[in-house]
């Protein structure tokens, strides 16, 4: 029979851990459920729903930290930074209508959890380079703490590095630091239209190898212009575009150095504030691909100036359209449902070139249950990553199969 | 500091593993005359000296991992060395094992700037990486003072930082992929020129893991370009209080500055006899802000950094005009720790960090240990990001003086934790801050950290004694303390 277990708090969620492993039973890790379709389907009779875990511990701006329970929903610990002009720099995306659901809904030990990061992942870094510490529940039913509140800091194994990203795997987060930073007083970018792929990656690069600060670089190719959905953009022309943020004067000078820079690539325009900020929310949560929910989805981490050969390398043998982030190096890529096996041959063997990794995000569950929903490893990697969850957690007890069979 | 006691059996073996080494790593690639391995006894930690059984110098990953694999299957201890520069004994040798010297995988293997990466072998020096990519005008951020002599593959054991990390962040957020070599011999890649590596972040876990999970042999960074321009502002302050509010100020303003670090009255004076800075000398505290980036930020946010620091109630404030003068003010504080060297015999050099607002509390709380322990302190302190560096004055041919001195950081490194900070902040735990981890994690926690090393080293091979003050062996870390029948909470919701 199903259980749904709901602790009231960290000390019940204790509990519930201990009562799991006691049985040896494993159990399904649940915050808002925004991202349960991320990963393997896998066999847990038991859920362990923590959505009481929520609410700040600590939040001190001055400090650059703020600490949370792990099912606090991220919109709350946002609208709070907001108010004191501060961010979560890695600009989590939010996944929820993406993959069928509501937006607004995700929870910080979530985002965590998935080691998620924006457009601002090539400036900034992902959720593993703001995680400072956490309390966690172990795989021994062990109540733990790792990390710290302060930024430098290198007291032991850095764990946090390694249960962000874990997809609840290893430990049950009950307890999340975070730093925080400033938020840019404006922002602003660069378009340039009608750009193809390939000249699109010369160009972010040339933007990244800049000194201006680029705090992200994307191109939508000319059919999925429209999708975003931001009307400046219009529909039907490829966009390659730059953000910048800061201060006033430094966006009004580095504005005028990329016009130059990019004289030669064709006209430059600029977004202003609020198209920029819609823009940039399209692209972080893969708002071209909300539509059409019967396509696949794979997302695709590769060197940056490999993007536009791994996309027309896969869209010359698939059905798929593509669109980049990080420089290039982030593709999202959305392929016909009726591919064979999701597509993975084709895609992986257009990334495994390069080096870098595919990972399927969206796809209904016999597709993942029968594809590799994460990007199979090398056999020395494979055994050092079964050996870190048999370390971890060895009565698989935490959402055994999600990333990996019998990991 | 106790470290593992030598195994008799292993040492008694030396001549037929010296022999079985050389098998691997032919030439001069092994070392075991006394002499020639007194120059591996200690690292930048000289308090603690202890010459290796046997030195091995290999040239390629493949004799890396024959070497470990080796030394695996008749289990034989393993310390992995760059370039001995770890303030906190990282790579202090055991008597009963060897030194596995990185020093020859020193070549930098590829450089690409369309993906703004470089890829070396760990024994290249931080500063090689810059100056391999300078006249492209790129740089590798993460600059520990160390930097013209430690090497990168040191850097990813101490998860080394530096000046500029607020902004720029550590060797851990820098670092895109390794190439490693397991105590089984295994070879690993994790990650790559791509921005995240798949599956379990074990680059993050072995960022920092001072050598115990495995052995560096390939690194790839990502570099950027150097910023249009560089300029500081050098501030005096009544009081150490006011100059922490000023760096609370400029944070609070939005802004992150590329440098921020504070000296305290005793380090400015040093500081100013030896290298004549033109610091301020009749304040308490003076604090240097770097700003770097395009032109008009700069020059916009220095006129708000001056009058945030007038409002804070500054003394002196001077703002470098020239790259000269910026080079001036640096100069006093990256000569701190030759400065204090030369009005005192010795120093130990300590490395807490705490949340900055705790500083006043700590400032103070150190001035009465100073007169407690009977032994002067100056203090300097990336204050971006509340990494103190307190500098204890000692004689070690006083007797009494050295003990005096290690009691004394102690207690400093006590407090940190007890404000809420860390033992470390960026040398590392090593031998020297073993027996203190207690202060900071309960067993629980540290378990939970060792059981990552069974997954990597089960019989704890590689560099043992090290980081935690307890070894624990894998099948002891294993076991469960949970009973079956135990009632499922009947207090808890379900649904």
């Amino acid at each position: 029979m199903t259980t749904h277990l709901k602790p009231a708090d960290a000390a019940q969620a204790l509990e519930a851990v201990r009562w799991a492993i006691s049985e040896e039973t494993p159990l399904e890790l649940v915050g808002h459920g925004t991202k349960r379709t991320l990963g393997r389907p896998f066999q847990a009779t038991h859920t362990l729903d923590v959505s009481d875990l929520s609410g700040l511990k600590f939040y001190e701006p001055a400090e650059l930290v703020l600490s949370a329970q792990a099912a606090t929903p991220l919109a709350e610990l946002e609208a709070l930074l907001d108010e004191n002009r501060q961010q979560f720099a890695f600009e989590p995306p939010d996944f929820g209508p993406l993959l069928g659901g509501e937006a607004g809904k995700q929870t910080i030990g979530g985002v965590v959890s998935c080691n998620l990061a924006g457009p601002r992942r090539v400036k900034a870094g992902a959720a593993r380079d703001h995680f400072l510490g956490c309390k966690a529940v172990s795989g021994r039913g062990e109540a733990f703490k790792a990390g710290g509140r302060v930024v430098k800091n290198v007291t032991g194994y850095d764990l946090p590095k390694l249960l962000a990203g874990s997809y609840g795997t290893l430990a049950l987060l009950t307890e999340v630091t975070l730093k925080v930073l400033p938020a840019p007083e404006n922002t602003r970018t660069v378009l340039i239209r009608g750009l193809d792929d390939a000249t699109a990656i010369r160009v972010m690069a040339l933007a990244l190898q800049s000194p201006y600060e680029v705090a992200a670089a994307a191109h939508i190719p000319a059919a999925l212009a429209g999708g975003v959905g931001v009307e400046e953009l219009g529909s039907g022309v490829a966009a390659t575009a730059i953000r910048l943020e800061g201060f006033g004067p430094s966006i009004e000078y580095r504005a005028g150095k990329f016009r130059d820079l990019f004289r030669g690539f064709g006209s430059v325009e600029f977004l202003e504030l609020e198209p920029s900020l819609a823009f940039w929310a399209a692209v972080r949560d893969v708002k071209p691909f909300v539509a059409n929910p019967e396509r696949l989805v794979w997302r695709l981490s590769v060197p940056p100036a490999d993007g536009a050969r791994v996309a027309a390398d896969i869209a010359s043998r698939l059905p798929a359209e593509a669109y980049f982030d990080w420089g290039g190096g982030l593709i999202w890529l959305a392929v016909d449902p009726t591919v064979e096996r999701a597509g993975q041959d084709v895609i992986r063997e257009a990334v495994g070139l390069g080096g870098g990794h595919a990972t399927l995000i969206r796809a209904p569950d016999t597709v993942r249950a029968s594809a590799d929903v994460f990007h199979p490893q090398a056999a020395t990697l494979a055994a050092l990553s079964a050996r870190v969850k048999e370390s971890q957690d060895p009565k698989r007890i935490f959402n055994p199969g999600r990333m990996y069979a019998g990991v | 500091m106790k470290m593992p006691t030598p195994d008799a059996s292993v040492l008694a073996r030396r001549v037929e593993i010296a022999n079985a080494l050389r098998a691997i790593v032919p030439g001069e690639g092994v070392i075991v005359e006394q002499d020639e391995m007194r120059v591996y006894e200690t690292d930048a930690l000289t308090a603690y000296r202890q010459l290796p059984m046997i030195v091995v110098l290999p040239k390629t990953t493949e004799q890396v991992s024959q070497v470990l694999k080796y030394c695996n299957e008749i289990g034989i201890k393993v310390v992995p060395r760059g370039a001995g520069t770890s303030l906190s004994g990282g790579a202090l040798p055991l008597a009963d094992g060897i030194i596995l010297g990185l020093g020859k995988f020193n070549k930098i293997m590829d450089i690409d700037y369309g993906n703004r990466t470089v890829t070396v072998q760990p024994g290249v020096t931080n500063l090689g990486i810059t100056n391999a990519v300078a006249h492209e005008g790129f740089y590798y951020a993460p600059d520990p003072s160390s930097q013209i002599a430690c090497t990168i593959g040191g850097n990813i054991a101490e998860n080394s930082g530096g000046v500029h990390c607020l902004k720029y962040g550590l060797t851990t957020n820098n670092v895109l992929g390794i190439e490693m070599v397991l105590m089984n011999g295994d070879v690993v890649r994790l990650g790559g020129k791509h921005l995240d590596s798949d599956g379990y972040d074990l680059l993050g876990i072995m960022t920092g893991s001072e050598g115990l999970l495995g052995v560096v042999t390939e690194v790839t960074v990502r570099i950027l370009k150097k910023p249009e321009t560089l300029r500081a502002v050098l501030i005096g302050f009544p009081s150490s209080e006011t100059g922490g509010d000023c760096v609370a100020a400029i944070i609070a303003a939005g802004i992150i500055p590329g440098g921020m670090e504070m000296m305290d009255k005793p380090a400015i004076h040093a500081a100013e006899e030896f290298v004549h800075a033109g610091y301020p000398l009749d304040v308490e505290a003076i604090l240097i802000v770097e700003l770097d980036g395009p032109e008009a930020e700069v020059d916009h946010l220095i006129g708000e950094v001056e009058t945030i620091a007038r409002k804070c109630g500054a003394v002196s404030i001077r703002v470098s005009s020239s790259e000269d003068e910026r080079m001036v003010f640096w100069a006093g504080r990256k000569a701190a720790f030759p400065a204090v060297g030369r009005i005192s015999p010795d120093y130990l050099c300590m490395d807490g960090t705490i949340p900055r607002k705790e500083l006043p509390l700590v400032l103070n709380r150190m001035a009465e240990m100073s007169e407690r322990h009977g032994l002067r302190v100056a203090n300097v302190f990336h204050a971006g990001d509340g990494n103190l560096h307190p500098l204890i004055l000692y004689d070690a041919n006083k007797p009494g003086e050295l003990q005096a001195a290690e009691d004394f950081g102690a207690d400093i490194l006590k407090l940190c934790v007890e404000v809420g900070g860390v033992l470390t902040g960026e040398h590392g735990v090593g031998v020297e801050k073993r027996d203190l981890m207690i202060h900071q994690f309960t067993e629980t926690d540290m378990n939970q950290q060792q059981r990552v090393k069974c997954a990597f080293d089960p019989d704890g091979l590689l560099n043992p004694g090290k980081v935690f003050p307890q070894l624990h062996r894998c099948a002891e870390l294993g076991r469960m303390h949970i009973h079956r029948g135990q009632l499922p909470f009947p207090d808890l919701p379900r649904f």
